[in-house]
């Protein structure tokens, strides 16, 4: 009967009111990424500290969106910033064009460029969503850091695989 | 007027205030409610808990554009949403929250209502009516075909339950020999007895009722958001529309006030003082209003018309004839 069924419409909403939310606070707690997930560019060093980019800009022409704009540079025996014979004097992303795709990540011959797990990437302007090589290469702050979920349940390689490359180190 | 003229306008001031704030802090409870009702928080970013989320809202809407749109009547526009605010408002000067009380620390003694109307509950009902003028004309001011519809809607919808919802209050009237709500209030101490248990048909056809006459959920078909875009609000923004918000929120605070005092003794309550008796049950009937928001869905418009003519008339006229008769046999 439409009564009886309103009426008992009543008692499962009042059961719901003293149940605990299931709503994620976001910025105080920030859901695991998948292993894999596509996020935020890095560009890494050789534990020397030696860029590992060359400046071969095989990433921007591998780049879908044609955000990555490299210029690239001789290393001099005083200034030497890569293991190359070469380096990026300039190596800018431009994240408001970036569709995220990683094929950078697959393109690059020195595992120098990697997507990493940041995807808080807001900016006040357009000019501010350009990123350069000092953001990239700098390590992550610990306050964008997100947690990322573990690898076992997904199809990820393995990490000390010789054939898996992986890009969250 | 029992305190004089100076007094009284000084009450008013405070009353309107408190009115106010309570209206937007029930906007917080509210939003805060149905969201534990749906398992999730509501607004809880602003101050602790969320509770400064009001002044947040009013910051934004006061920032608003004003526009008043093409083809619309400017005065009538511009005057539609404060009639219906008025009209809200005005129900409080008749309201008791209690008889009368010492101000702490001296001996002077003021009445807890603004005035005892002798007609009070006719005065609540025409003030009641008279804010959806602003409803009516706001949505013809505004030359939008949503905005007339909801009107036409809300006109349609009060003239179907304001016949029941009188019924269902006649029979407290009947019962308690007074139209003023203190006397009313006095006939339940006199009686010793609440007319929620005697009248308690007349308490459900009233709930329903005047759930349909502040156009809440399950009746909110003025506003109607999934057919009508906002129903005689669609054209409004900023504080405008704030006010129409406000009217209506102030008019449900006020149907609380009114059923607590009809049904459930008013500030007639042991132990507490009577005006937090009168504000205790008030929240009764705002948390059953909100209960209610977060249960029924709206119902279709032609079941509306169902509701109001077929079966809240009729109960509420079987009621009338059943609680005459009993007042005329015990007598």
């Amino acid at each position: 009967m439409a009564v009886v069924d309103t009426v008992r419409g009543f008692g499962v909403t009042f059961r719901h009111l003293f149940k605990k939310p299931v709503t994620q606070q976001y910025p105080e707690y920030k859901r695991p990424v998948y292993p894999r997930f596509r996020g935020r560019h890095l560009l890494h060093r050789h534990e020397n500290g030696l860029e590992k980019c060359v400046g071969c800009s095989l990433c921007a022409a591998a780049c879908p969106a044609d955000c990555i704009r490299v210029v690239a540079a001789e290393n001099t025996p005083e200034e030497r910033y890569s293991a190359g014979e070469r380096y990026a004097r300039i190596y800018e992303i431009n994240m408001s064009r970036c569709i995220f795709c990683g094929y950078c990540e697959l393109a690059c011959p020195f595992d120098a460029i990697t997507l990493g797990n940041d995807y808080e990437l807001a900016e006040l302007s357009r000019d501010a969503m350009v990123y350069t090589k000092e953001m990239l290469l700098a390590p992550q702050p610990a306050s964008r850091r997100t947690p990322v979920a573990p690898r076992d349940p997904y199809d990820v390689p393995s990490q000390d695989g010789v054939a898996g490359r992986t890009s969250l180190q | 007027m029992p305190d004089g003229f100076i007094v009284t306008v000084i009450k008013s001031f405070a009353l309107v205030n408190m009115v106010m704030l309570v209206f937007a802090l029930m906007t917080w409870i509210e939003r805060r409610l149905i969201g534990r009702f749906q398992v999730r928080y509501g607004p809880n970013r602003v101050g602790p808990g969320g509770v400064l989320q009001p002044i947040a809202d009013l910051g934004k809407l006061l920032r608003k554009e004003s526009i008043i749109p093409a083809g619309s009547s400017p005065v009538l526009y511009l005057a539609a949403p404060a009639v219906s605010l008025f009209a809200s408002l005005a129900v409080f000067g008749v309201i008791p929250f209690g008889e009368q009380a010492t101000i702490p620390f001296t001996d002077w003694k003021i009445f807890l209502y603004i005035a005892d109307v002798n007609v009070a509950l006719l005065l609540i009902f025409a003030l009641g009516s008279f804010s959806f003028y602003g409803f009516l004309v706001g949505g013809w001011a505004s030359s939008s075909k949503y905005s007339l519809y909801g009107s036409m809607r809300a006109v349609a919808q009060l003239v179907s339950y304001e016949v029941a919802l009188t019924m269902a209050v006649i029979g407290v009237v009947m019962m308690s020999q007074s139209l003023s709500l203190i006397g009313i209030v006095q006939a339940q101490e006199r009686d010793g007895i609440w007319y929620i248990v005697p009248q308690f048909a007349g308490f459900v056809i009233y709930l329903l009722a005047s759930t349909a006459e502040v156009s809440r959920i399950p009746f909110d078909l003025p506003e109607a958001e999934g057919e009508l875009v906002a129903g005689y609000h669609t054209e409004y923004g900023g504080m405008r529309w704030a006010m129409y918000q406000n009217a209506e929120f102030v008019a449900t605070i006020a149907f609380s006030a009114l059923a607590s005092i009809l049904f459930l003794g008013g500030y007639d309550g042991p132990f507490l003082p009577g005006p937090v008796w009168m504000l205790l049950k008030m929240a009764l009937f705002l948390f059953l209003m909100i209960w209610i928001r977060s249960t029924l869905p709206r119902v279709r418009y032609d079941r509306l018309m169902i509701i109001g003519w077929k079966v809240l008339l009729p109960a509420a006229t079987l009621n009338l004839l059943v609680t005459a008769a009993v007042v005329v046999w015990v007598d």
